[in-house]
């Protein structure tokens, strides 16, 4: 059954087309990829998930209900959650706190409640906390607990993001580039997770990967973009050998679409 | 005639609120911090040119002073940037605000302590002589800021525009790191622009001492010029000037046609509403920060 | 060195993590008990003085060094706190209900007026709360029916359980007021740190779009933040006023504003015992500066106070833009590593400035 789909989805910015009449569907329980040079339109579908920007047109929906009439904010309560390409934590707050943050969608306590502590809120201070502890747990960052978020290594704060991500315990993860700027090691510990992610949580994940070696070892499909349009889909192995996908990649007579992927990591 | 006159002398004050709100947007196309001391920069000016005019102190002649006016300031607004402001490179906006806040606070008290705390007229030449036709009473100030304003925003908008250095300011603001890789001094370029808004705060002095008499607290101005910039939309020279004329120009109509205690909140409330309604002012451009 | 062996969560929750924690902030209330049997009546004045300062600092603290706003129009806020507890003590309302009164009030206005003000940036929130601060000087004078415009209002005499409070004859009651009040703000400050909606407001300070990303409602929490943030000034407003005896529109001058933001920064913004670590530094430091320009034998020299305050400001934005209380951090840091601290641990991160703007 999909679960996320998307349907003649059109943005422009100015004159330039960023996602052209794009139609999707991820379906329950898959990891699903999107591949393509940079300025594909990758992050920009993931934005428009996210409802930071608004698509012309087309429709989008998660599970039966319209992605569009929700606010940012809302999306989160419905089960989405997202890392982002540039890191974007809560520098001065502590792991534990940022991954609470992620908890925010479960808030039950009201104002009145938390500013006078009643036993509510610590109760359910306690329920948040055991949550977060097991995504700590699941992603081996004990040590990191009580460290600040500005000195942590970029390594750290990439998997900090996704178990902020996790600690929301959503339908659906959007995950934009997770291996970028990983070490070979840390990249195998990101495809170890994002199996089991899968597996034991039951989680969707939809991402955003260059490193075709990662997206081939985890995902079940793969949606191959090329100047906001789709140009293939299939299993990792099908898309990479399509024609078009060799031909948006490396150009073999496209020479403006080499320029787009210059300095691209196939 | 009275509706001549009204729009003429806010005409006037609006050009020096609006010379003082080209300061804030020069340092804010620039390098994209918003300097709030800029209303005492043209204080300091003023004050500078009335130690060097003024017969209890140098006694210098008016026309020959201003040059060196101009460049004691640009001298001073390079030396800030040397000593405090380049430190700041890399820091957050809000802690370049608080801090030119508090350079605000320190240039008031060190102009109290030169020149004291009573208020005093600059010997100005363009303070005598009124121009009058058909009813209407124009000082020769009034004339000179207006000229003197227009004049200021063309050189610095072709600045921008058409020079090297106006070119690699606008640069270094929009991404420092950057402008700094393709070879723009990016320090440099930065204390030029300081030096340059001090000689635009010390333009805006002597025009605003030869309309009337200037006191240490006179750089609050600096407030009214800030509302300018915003209406104006902050980051355009010719909508700086625009908004302090759409500033200077309710001033006298508010206090004419409103009762007394509205008049002064009329700049003010205008701003409130440019900022709910058009946060972007009213020469609008539209930001979206990029994930 | 210390260390932190937790075996619950509660650690972690509670008020003080530890038993070290509880004994010395016991120890310093147990302190500020008996001060007013150690100290001489004008130097209570001056810690009743701080605590007030530290009350409506607080305030300040919670939108900016808390929720990232700048604000620079908090003088409004603190006379409509002010204005609103006088006015409904003259109406025979007790101090003890009108001063929590005066604070709600304050808080909802606050939330009002910081709606249209939530889709603006940084500096465009500090020119819109500057208007603010300004405007409120004219609607006080344009309201002098109720708040006596610039002939000012004198505070009525305050009575609590048939106690009066009153600084001349009986400075302690009035210090008990002021503690009293920062101990219960302190303590709705702390709950709300440790709540989700503590962590929210970080959230939207560190990064608007992941906390929306999160299911945080931005608009929503400034909201929040803005009103508590006037709540609180509201009531150290409602405290000023009352402790001076008497107040005009020039009271709570737009300077205030500014004067309580350049506060919260020397104290150390994003902390607690920041806020009251500024009140002490604004307090005493005309006190010092008048001690030190008697002993140099000059005469005093106006606009001293704010110009060293500026200067003061300047250098901790130079070199410890943590604070005071940052400083103490580091040095008790550095302590407790003795000898390993590193020259460079505290470096600072830049945060190279990308434009805002499309054009």
């Amino acid at each position: 059954m999909s679960l996320l789909t998307l349907e003649n989805v059109t943005l422009k910015f100015g004159g330039v087309t960023a996602v052209n009449n794009l139609s999707m569907s991820v379906n329950e329980g898959e990891v699903f990829a999107l591949v393509g040079p940079n300025g594909a339109g990758k992050s920009t579908v993931f934005n428009m998930i996210s409802r930071f920007y608004r698509p012309f047109n087309g429709k989008i929906t998660f599970d039966g209900q319209n992605l569009l009439d929700r606010r940012p904010n809302e999306v989160a309560s419905l089960g989405i959650a997202r890392t982002f390409q540039n890191i974007e934590l809560f520098d001065h707050a502590t792991v534990l706190q940022n991954l609470l943050v992620g908890r925010h969608r479960h808030r039950k306590t009201t104002l009145v409640e938390e500013i006078l502590f009643m036993g509510r809120t610590r109760s359910e201070e306690r329920k948040h906390r055991l949550a977060v502890e097991e995504v700590i747990e699941f992603l081996d960052l004990q040590a990191y607990r009580d460290k600040m978020i500005m000195g942590l290594p970029y390594g750290v704060r990439k998997v900090v993001e996704l178990a902020r991500a996790l600690a929301t315990k959503p339908r659906l993860l959007l995950l934009d580039e997770p291996a970028s700027g990983l070490s070979v090691e840390e990249t195998q510990d990101m495809r170890w997770w994002i199996d089991d992610i899968r597996r034991q949580m039951g989680i969707t994940v939809l991402m955003v990967e260059h490193d075709m070696g990662l997206v081939s070892k985890v995902c079940d499909r793969v949606l191959a973009l090329a100047d906001g349009a789709a140009l293939a889909e299939g299993t990792p192995t099908e898309v990479q050998s399509h024609p078009a996908v060799i031909e948006a990649y490396l150009g073999t007579s496209a020479i403006s679409k080499t320029a787009n992927a210059k300095g691209e990591r196939v | 005639m009275e509706v001549m006159q009204l729009l003429l002398s806010g005409l006037a004050n609006g050009c020096v609120y609006g010379l003082v709100a080209l300061g804030f947007v020069l340092i804010y196309k620039a390098t994209e911090a918003v300097n709030f001391a800029q209303g005492d920069f043209m204080m300091l000016g003023a004050f500078v040119m009335i130690g060097l005019v003024n017969p209890q102190y140098l006694g210098m002649n008016f026309w020959l002073a201003v040059p060196v006016a101009l460049l004691i300031m640009a001298a001073l607004g390079y030396l800030l940037d040397l000593t405090i402001l380049r430190f700041m490179f890399g820091q957050s906006q809000t802690a370049v605000v608080i801090l030119t806040i508090a350079l605000g606070f320190v240039i008031r008290f060190v102009a109290g302590v030169i020149w004291g705390h009573e208020p005093q007229s600059l010997h100005s030449p363009l303070a005598l002589g009124d121009v009058r036709a058909g009813g209407v009473v124009l000082s020769l100030a009034d004339i000179s800021v207006i000229v003197v304003t227009l004049l200021m925003t063309v050189l610095l908008w072709q600045f921008f525009q058409r020079t090297k250095l106006g070119l690699a300011m606008q640069a270094a603001s929009q991404n420092q790191m950057a402008a700094y890789y393709m070879g723009i001094p990016v320090k440099r370029v930065q204390g030029a622009v300081w030096a340059l808004a001090g000689v635009v705060a010390c333009v805006a002095g002597i025009l605003y001492a030869s309309k009337g008499t200037l006191d240490i607290s006179s750089g609050f101005i600096g407030i009214k010029a800030f509302a300018a910039a915003v209406i104006g939309g902050f980051g355009s020279l010719p909508g700086a000037l625009m908004g302090g004329l759409i500033v200077g120009l309710i001033e006298p109509f508010a206090a004419r046609y409103f009762p007394t205690g509205y008049s002064q909140i009329a700049p003010y409330a205008l701003l409130i509403l440019v900022l709910v309604f058009r946060p972007n002012g009213l020469f609008a451009q539209v930001r979206v920060k990029k994930v | 060195m210390r260390f932190h062996f937790k075996t619950s969560y509660d650690h972690d929750i509670r008020l003080f993590p530890d038993r070290w924690t509880l004994s010395v902030y016991g120890a310093l209330l147990v302190l500020m008990l008996v001060l007013p049997w150690i100290i001489d009546s004008f130097y209570l004045g001056e810690v009743t003085n701080v605590l007030i300062w530290a009350v409506a600092g607080l305030g300040l603290m919670l939108l900016t060094g808390q929720t990232g706003q700048v604000s620079l129009g908090h003088s409004a806020f603190m006379a409509l706190g002010c204005y609103s507890c006088v006015i409904m003590m003259e109406n025979g309302v007790p101090i003890l209900l009108a001063l929590p009164l005066a604070g709600v009030l304050t808080g909802v206005i606050g939330a009002i007026i910081a709606l249209p003000a939530l889709r603006l940036h940084g500096v465009y929130l500090a020119i819109f709360t500057l208007a603010l601060a300004i405007l409120a000087d004219d609607v006080i004078v344009i309201l002098s029916p109720w708040t006596g415009g610039v002939n000012g209002k004198f505070a009525p005499e305050i009575w609590i359980f048939g106690i009066e409070i009153n600084r001349w004859a009986n400075p302690a009651s009035w210090y008990f007021l002021a503690l009293g009040t920062a101990v219960v703000v302190t303590l709705l400050y702390r709950n709300l740190l440790r709540a989700p909606l503590g962590r929210a407001f970080a959230a939207v300070r560190d990064s608007e779009i992941s906390a929306q990303a999160m299911g945080v409602d931005v608009a929503r929490t400034k909201t929040l933040a803005f009103g508590l943030s006037c709540a609180f000034a509201g009531l150290g407003g409602a405290l000023l006023g009352l402790f001076a005896g008497a107040f005009n529109n020039e009271t709570f001058n737009f300077l205030i504003s500014i004067q309580l933001l350049m506060m919260i920064i020397i104290g150390g913004l994003g902390f607690i015992h920041g806020a009251f670590l500024g009140a002490i530094v604004i307090a005493f430091l005309p006190q010092f500066l008048s001690i030190l320009t008697d002993n140099l034998g000059s005469a005093s020299i106006p606009g001293l106070e704010t110009g060293v305050f500026g200067m003061l400001l300047i250098a901790f934005i130079l070199f410890e833009p943590m604070g005071l209380y940052g400083r103490w951090l580091k040095m008790r840091t550095w302590l407790e590593l003795f000898p390993f601290a590193r020259r460079d641990m505290f470096r600072r991160q830049k945060t190279y400035l990308k434009t805002e703007r499309l054009r």
